[in-house]
């Protein structure tokens, strides 16, 4: 009894929480004409020609592109920089290291908007603004961290005894890294790259502010639905779904390690 | 599990290092230099705290301010113990565990302006099924020109946007739980709440706290969402701080304020940071 109350329960809040996406799917498929007129709770006309529009206009296209671009782009800097210095966090004691490690915690927590003006004419004078590589650099901010943050807390799990058998056997630590105790945490260089993907796709504040054209994020590219004759509701929702779409897959991939991962390796 | 003592170390450290320092240190250099500094006509004059003093005396802060801590409670009172009340209800085994888990992240991977585009259509009285439902009950709900319905629409959106959060950890922390706590607790006839007072809530402490501070965090920096609801209105009824913050720097081009603002900003959330990092701490030596 206890337990049909329960799983109740639980599906009133996934249909709570599926209700928004579905109507949002349900308005992609619409035309105009039906999202403005009288309320359906289903497409009576069902149509595709909002996301054939997208599909077939560069601009459109374009913006998933970019946003892929460089959500990829930050994703491989920020494993690459974190797993060396994630090692160091978890196997050595020196001077400074918790310090660092608080600070870098910090910027986890930094407000993107205190950096909106100082990022802008930083890049400016690199001349990166509208460059992929800006955004990506930019997102390093709170990926950075966190991904030293999470892949710390897979490390520390794997026994020190493996690394000193390693040396034992003569070798060197970068073949030892990479051959050896990379494989051991690739569950947690998962879970890391699920979320800077994850954080980076989500971020539309840094990545508009700078970018103008050539690098513009999806989410940018979707105020163009607004015009003068108004807004054109089919279009943005179909826009909205396809956003989803990314983040679905990888979602379905990392189902297994999610709930743990979410606890940033620390359970 | 006592770690090597190696200062080499800082090298495998240092591509970090320089990353952030590019990413974090000039940006925020830069944002000290504007708070002091005041420019007229392409000239810089030092200021020194002038900017710091306008701002605390500025009621527009202190509304964004106030509105903001409002919001952060209000939004952690709801998300918390809803969501440790559906981890508790998620099946703990079968082929239900991986649906329902990727149904409950899904809102998470949301790009945050498609979460609001979502809630602003979902909300409208005339396209949106939660406005129409609303106004067909008899209740006169409007976002955009009633305060109280914007506040309502921003709440709800972020539970139902960041719940998932606490979800996935709270459900992390109760899947650490050996099966032979419960199998103790059943011998010893304990009820469910007992269970889930002694047995469960003391075992999630750990992650809750992470929970906890990470959704404060972020509710605290929430900028997006807002901005394309409601756009901070009616009036300033939602503008957050970070949304003040944008509309100094970006919109007025006021740097001075705007950087003063930026470190003040900057300073609140070090304090809840170093409050959380030490917690964090506490946990990792209390914990068996």
């Amino acid at each position: 009894m206890v337990m049909r109350k329960r799983s109740f329960a639980l599906t009133v809040y996934l249909v709570l929480l599926m209700l928004p996406i579905y109507w949002l799917i349900n308005m992609s498929l619409k035309p105009n004409e039906e999202i403005l007129g009288a309320l359906t709770l289903y497409p009576h006309e069902l149509t595709f020609q909002n996301y054939i529009k997208i599909f077939t206009t560069p601009d459109w296209y374009q913006g998933y592109i970019n946003s892929i671009i460089y959500v990829g782009l930050n994703t491989v800097i920020s494993l690459v920089t974190a797993l060396p210095a994630a090692y160091a966090f978890s196997r050595y004691q020196f001077i400074g290291d918790k310090h660092f490690f608080f600070w870098l915690l910090t910027n986890l927590m930094a407000p993107p908007a205190v950096f909106l003006l100082p990022f802008f004419q930083l890049y400016s004078t690199f001349g990166l603004i509208d460059t992929h590589l800006a955004v990506a650099l930019a997102h390093c901010l709170f990926n950075v961290p966190l991904a030293v943050w999470i892949l710390e807390g897979f490390m520390r799990g794997v026994p020190k005894e493996i690394d000193e058998t390693a040396y034992i056997d003569g070798y060197s630590f970068p073949r030892f890294f990479v051959l050896v105790f990379l494989p051991l945490i690739r569950s947690g260089i998962g879970v890391t790259a699920f979320f800077c993907f994850m954080f980076s796709w989500v971020e539309l504040l840094l990545a508009r502010t700078l970018t103008t054209t050539a690098a513009k994020p999806i989410g940018a590219v979707m105020t163009r639905t607004v015009s003068a004759s108004g807004i054109d509701w089919g279009l943005l929702a179909a826009a909205g779904v396809l956003t989803i779409v990314p983040g679905a897959i990888v979602i379905w991939f990392v189902r297994n390690y999610m709930a743990k991962g979410f606890a940033l390796g620390r359970v | 599990m006592d770690r090597w003592p190696d200062h080499k170390a800082w090298f495998l450290v240092l591509p970090v290092a320089v990353l952030v320092a590019f990413s974090a240190i000039i940006p925020l250099m830069t944002v000290v230099n504007y708070s002091l500094q005041d420019v007229l006509g392409g000239t810089y004059f030092f200021v020194g705290a002038e900017w710091f003093e306008q701002l605390l005396h500025s009621d527009a802060l202190h509304g964004a301010l106030q509105r903001q801590f409002i919001f952060s409670f209000t939004v952690l009172a709801i998300e918390m113990p809803l969501g440790v009340a559906i981890a508790l209800a998620l099946p703990r085994r079968g082929w239900q565990v991986s649906l329902c888990l990727v149904l409950v992240a899904l809102p998470l991977l949301i790009p945050w302006n498609v979460v609001g585009t979502i809630w602003q259509i979902f909300g409208r009285s005339d396209i949106g099924l939660g406005g129409w439902t609303l106004n067909e009950l008899g209740i006169a709900y409007n976002y955009t020109s009633n305060s109280v319905d914007a506040w309502l629409t921003i709440v709800v959106m972020e539970v139902w946007h960041w719940t998932p959060l606490v979800v996935l950890l709270a459900y992390a922390g109760l899947q650490a739980i050996p099966d032979a706590y419960y199998q103790a607790a059943k011998i010893d006839g304990a009820s469910a709440w007992a269970v889930f007072r002694y047995i469960q809530l003391p075992k999630m402490r750990g992650v809750l706290t992470i929970a906890l501070l990470l959704r404060f965090m972020d509710s605290f920096m929430i900028y997006t969402e807002p901005f394309v609801v409601t756009g901070g209105g009616p009036g300033n009824s939602t503008t957050f701080l970070s949304q003040y913050l944008t509309r100094l720097a970006v919109g007025q081009f006021d740097l001075g304020p705007a950087a003063a603002f930026s470190i003040i900003y900057f300073l609140i959330i070090l304090v809840f940071c170093y409050v959380f990092y030490r917690a964090l701490e506490g946990i990792g030596k209390g914990a068996p």
